[in-house]
């Protein structure tokens, strides 16, 4: 058992590419963690898709020891749509390093996550990375961590991790600065699981913090949420290799093995206690709301049970995606899934497509709208098709967000400019120094969801940077455009868009799908309609010849596997009405960007 | 059941843009060897009994009148013929003159099919032919001199540079000529081809359907007027003068193939030979086997083949309580007309001959 004034657990909160999982590396290598010769970049980094991104998605923690103290280090993702994985991990910590690049300056999202640590009361060690690059700028960002957090800039540290220059003394402020966990005696085993993956072999491993009690290895165990029961089959902790140890005690961080295989009994935010006595449910745990929607689809409709087992095997490593049935004429069966943000539903559906070998339809992203009817209810929507005729509509409101957009600024009429573009309300305009501005706008997150961050960073060359956070629901005048062929709604092409933006997609979207579309024996209509109403019409004109016209020299099996081809061809078509749709433009039409 | 021998000439004075057929511009020197090959490869069939005697011969390419009189005639010579056999030989009228066709005709030719394609030169500048639009009439006069009547000409339409007014002009002008059999062909881009080539990359459009059926329609309306009935989808004939070869291949006779190439179909068979003339000289002369590949077909394929290729010929294909249902509908979409307990194409179902023989495959598959 550690003593508890041995014992630091600690985050590290950094905006992406200022140099986090390279601080985590040299940490690693300094306190002997990991050999000089089994050192890889990004060493906690797991996932491919972390290592090619340069991001880390999924918390890690690793043990290190320092100077006769053990530090618990939980690295935290960085990307604006992982602030539940940060509010997770934060909640196993008593401090965080903030890390800043000093020639950058801090970023919208690691602000936004330090003022989720100080609100949780946890001590923040600053650090200015990167001090080694000509671009460098220490003195200008320490005054800005000053001006915006309170923190003396003569406090912050000056480092390089790529280096090493400053970790020891970081090392050394963080045994200083953080304050040890604290415990209480008389309460029984408390235990917060803050991340869970499933082994195939093993079952769920799940990485849990000790506040009250000791684990033991063997232990009967309480899961509370779940209400279920479980033998702790093995504790440890990774030194970064898992190692097996007797117990943990209070304050102590590692992961937990009890031969959990129903996905969930071991969700993030659980509850551990003793079977025997039981404790109370820790608080204070922020749980995800999902924000973006989408259809997913098998490209290949057989291949529906594998990805439903997919989804729940990775929403045990991601519990902040929802799932639920659904079926469209246009693509079949699929899931209707609830994302935290477009980067997210981007990095679940890469992760379903690598990971379970997997061929993916998205339609749309959309967010959830609330729809007021003439008879008084409230439909909550979080798929266009399911909205109510226009005609049972009193009215829609949509959610909005406020966004924080730090930038340097010389691109601040840009960004205003975007933004005006899309129906954002200007609240805050602060200068953080003299060459960075604070911006913050309430906006729908409809708007945010589509193409906002890209357009922003082309807009300001890379430079700006994003946070945002929910600002509850507004009346909007929305519309529902169908897209109909033959008079018949296809529903994955169905979208809730902004009375003035109504026209502009139905024209867009008819227009792909008279491109896609193979001419039939009839001609047939293409119409974009807000409930009766149409607003934009194409026409698949009638088709007049298919035939082969000539066979060469008895060449007949060359013609045969022709007419073969187009037999499948036929057989896999998708049947809209009397219409006939391969699959394949369906999904090119949904690709196509504008 | 009739017997066809197919007869495979790999040989060009030069390559249209549009062909993705087996034949080279390069090989003239390899023309002797390459018929004898060819006659020993028949003597080698007749010895074991393999080539009964044939009611059509055709010497297809590449570009068969590239070879003289005595080649041809060696060919035929080592032939079983039947005394009213159809012999034809293509021939591009910028390789014949008047001395040639009469010599074929003496060694047993009684067909002559001249590559046309068009009238007017600028459509022939795109397709990348050579000859003078007078060349095909003086051909023509020669064949007859030498006493062939059965003439086809051979066209082909949708070219993008073509006008329907262009298409109309090369109708009324092959007309004129009066053959008693004309081949009209929709274009068809292929890729590998220069011309597919130069689609491809954007140097030149491709072919347009809905112009492609208009011009399809006028030469069924002209060739009709004209005295040729429609027998199968790209052919028109004077009643009596289908070509018995090509109707061979539809309604499912043996053929067998000689040449680099070509394709047979004996005793329900289908095969085909090595594709250069090098590798089937090569086999020939050391006493192998030709043949690349070959397949044999379960019934069911036979029968949707059959009937896929039955239904592209006037005669169409007969009723069948497994087809009825679906060719009701087609009937009642256009596509098929009823005669005579014979399901036939309609002159839009002619252009939608694809669409109308996947439901009737798909039909019977369902009624199963």
């Amino acid at each position: 058992m550690i003593q508890l004034d041995r014992l630091r657990n600690l985050a590290i909160i950094a905006h992406i590419d200022h140099g986090k999982s390279t601080l985590a590396d040299r940490l690693l290598e300094l306190t002997g963690a990991v050999d000089a010769r089994d050192m890889r970049a990004q060493y906690l980094d797991s996932m491919d898709i972390e290592r090619e991104r340069g991001i880390t998605i999924k918390a890690q923690n690793v043990r290190l020891f320092w100077h006769d103290h053990v530090i618990n280090l939980i690295d935290t993702p960085g990307h604006v749509d992982f602030g539940y994985e940060v509010s997770r991990s934060l909640a196993a910590c008593e401090g965080v390093i903030l890390l800043v690049d000093a020639s950058q300056g801090i970023e919208a999202q690691t602000l936004a996550n330090c003022y989720l640590a100080v609100e949780s009361n946890l001590a923040i060690v600053a650090a200015v990375n990167k001090i080694d690059l000509p671009a460098a700028d220490p003195d200008r960002v320490c005054e800005e961590i000053e001006r915006v957090l309170g923190l003396p800039a003569e406090d912050v540290l000056r480092i390089s991790a790529k280096t090493g220059e400053g970790i020891v003394e970081l090392l050394d402020a963080v045994l200083a600065k953080i304050p040890a966990p604290t415990c209480d005696d008389t309460a029984g085993l408390q235990a917060l699981i803050f991340d869970s993956h499933y082994d195939p072999y093993r079952g769920v491993i799940s990485a849990v913090r000790v506040f009250n009690g000791t684990l033991t290895s063997g232990q009967r165990l309480r899961f509370l949420q779940a209400n279920a029961t479980h033998d702790a089959e093995e504790i440890g902790t990774r030194l970064p290799v898992p190692t097996p140890v007797t117990s943990l005690g209070p304050g102590e961080v590692g992961y937990l093995v009890a031969g959990i295989k129903d996905v969930g009994e071991a969700r993030v935010g659980e509850t551990v206690t003793d079977a025997a006595r039981p404790g109370a449910v820790l608080a204070g745990y922020r749980h995800p709301k999902p924000m973006v929607f989408c259809g997913l689809y098998p490209v290949v409709g057989d291949e529906y049970a594998d990805l439903r087992e997919a989804l729940e095997r990775l929403s045990l490593n991601d519990s902040s995606v929802t799932y639920e049935p659904e079926t469209s004429g246009a693509l079949g069966f699929g899931f209707r899934c609830g994302f935290l943000g477009l980067l997210h539903m981007e990095i679940v559906r890469e992760r379903l497509e690598r990971e379970y070998d997997l061929s993916l339809v998205a339609t749309a992203p959309n967010v959830e709208y609330l729809a007021h009817t003439t008879s008084g209810e409230v439909a909550v929507v979080d798929n266009p098709s399911a909205m109510p005729d226009p005609a049972e509509i009193a009215s829609i409101e949509e959610p909005y967000v406020t966004i924080t957009i730090l930038t340097p600024t010389e691109f601040v009429g840009p960004l205003m400019d975007l933004a005006q573009s899309k129906r954002a309300e200007m609240t805050k305009m602060e200068y953080i120094s003299e060459e960075r501005v604070e911006l913050v706008y309430v906006v729908p997150l409809a708007e945010i969801v589509m193409d906002f961050f890209d357009q922003m960073k082309s807009r300001s060359r890379g430079y700006a940077s994003l946070d945002y956070e929910p600002a509850g629901y507004r009346q909007s005048k929305l519309v529902k455009v169908d897209i109909m062929l033959n008079g018949v709604p296809v529903d994955a092409f169905s979208s809730i868009v902004h009375n003035e933006r109504a026209y502009d997609y139905g024209r867009r979207m008819s227009q792909k799908l008279r491109e896609l579309i193979p001419r039939q024996l009839f001609d047939v209509p293409i119409q974009a309609a807000i409930g009766g109403r149409i607003i934009a019409r194409e026409t698949v004109k009638a088709k007049r010849k298919d035939v082969l016209a000539k066979c060469y020299g008895g060449d007949i099996t060359r013609k045969r596997k022709l007419l073969d081809r187009q037999k499948e061809g036929k057989k896999r078509m998708k049947q809209i009405g009397s219409v006939e749709v391969p699959q394949e433009a369906f999904v090119a039409a949904l690709k196509l960007d504008d | 059941m009739s017997l066809g021998v197919y007869i495979h000439i790999p040989f060009c004075a030069h390559r249209c843009d549009y062909c993705d057929f087996a034949t080279w511009t390069d090989r003239a020197h390899l023309i002797d060897e390459y018929v004898d090959a060819c006659v020993t490869d028949l003597n080698q069939r007749h010895t074991a009994g393999l080539l009964p005697e044939a009611n059509t011969v055709f010497f297809g390419g590449g570009t068969p009148s590239l070879l003289d009189s005595p080649a041809i005639q060696k060919i035929i010579d080592v032939i079983p013929i039947a005394n009213d056999a159809e012999v034809t030989v293509e021939c591009n009228p910028d390789s014949v003159d008047a001395s040639k066709l009469a010599a074929y005709a003496r060694a047993g030719v009684n067909r002559l099919s001249f590559g046309v394609q068009s009238m007017v030169p600028d459509v022939l500048g795109a397709l990348g032919r050579t000859h003078d639009p007078d060349n095909v009439e003086r051909s023509v006069a020669w064949a007859r001199d030498a006493g062939i009547t059965a003439i086809n000409l051979d066209l082909i339409y949708g070219t993008s540079c073509e006008s329907i007014d262009d298409w109309k002009y090369t109708i009324d002008a092959t007309l004129a000529l009066r053959p008693d059999h004309i081949s009209a062909y929709a274009l068809t881009v292929e890729p590998g081809t220069p011309l597919g080539k130069a689609v491809a990359d954007g140097l030149q459009t491709g072919t347009d359907d809905d112009a492609q059926a208009d011009m399809y329609l006028l030469a069924d309306d002209l060739l009709t007027g004209a005295g040729l009935d429609w027998y199968e989808i790209s052919n028109w004939s004077e009643p009596g003068a289908e070509c018995r070869h090509n109707l061979g291949y539809w309604n499912g006779s043996d053929y067998l193939a000689i040449g680099c190439a070509a394709h047979g179909y004996t005793q329900g068979r289908r095969w085909w030979n090595v594709r250069t003339p090098e590798r089937y000289i090569e086999a020939i002369q050391n006493g192998t086997s030709p043949e690349a590949g070959s397949e044999r077909l379960e019934a069911a394929a036979v029968r949707d083949e059959s009937q896929a290729l039955m239904l592209r010929t006037a005669a169409g294909i007969p009723h069948d309580s497994e087809l009825d249902l679906v060719g009701n509908d087609l009937a009642e979409e256009g596509l098929l007309t009823s005669i005579e307990d014979r399901w036939i194409l309609t002159r839009r179902g002619r252009l939608l001959g694809s669409e109308v023989i996947t439901r009737l495959a798909l039909g019977r598959v369902e009624c199963q």
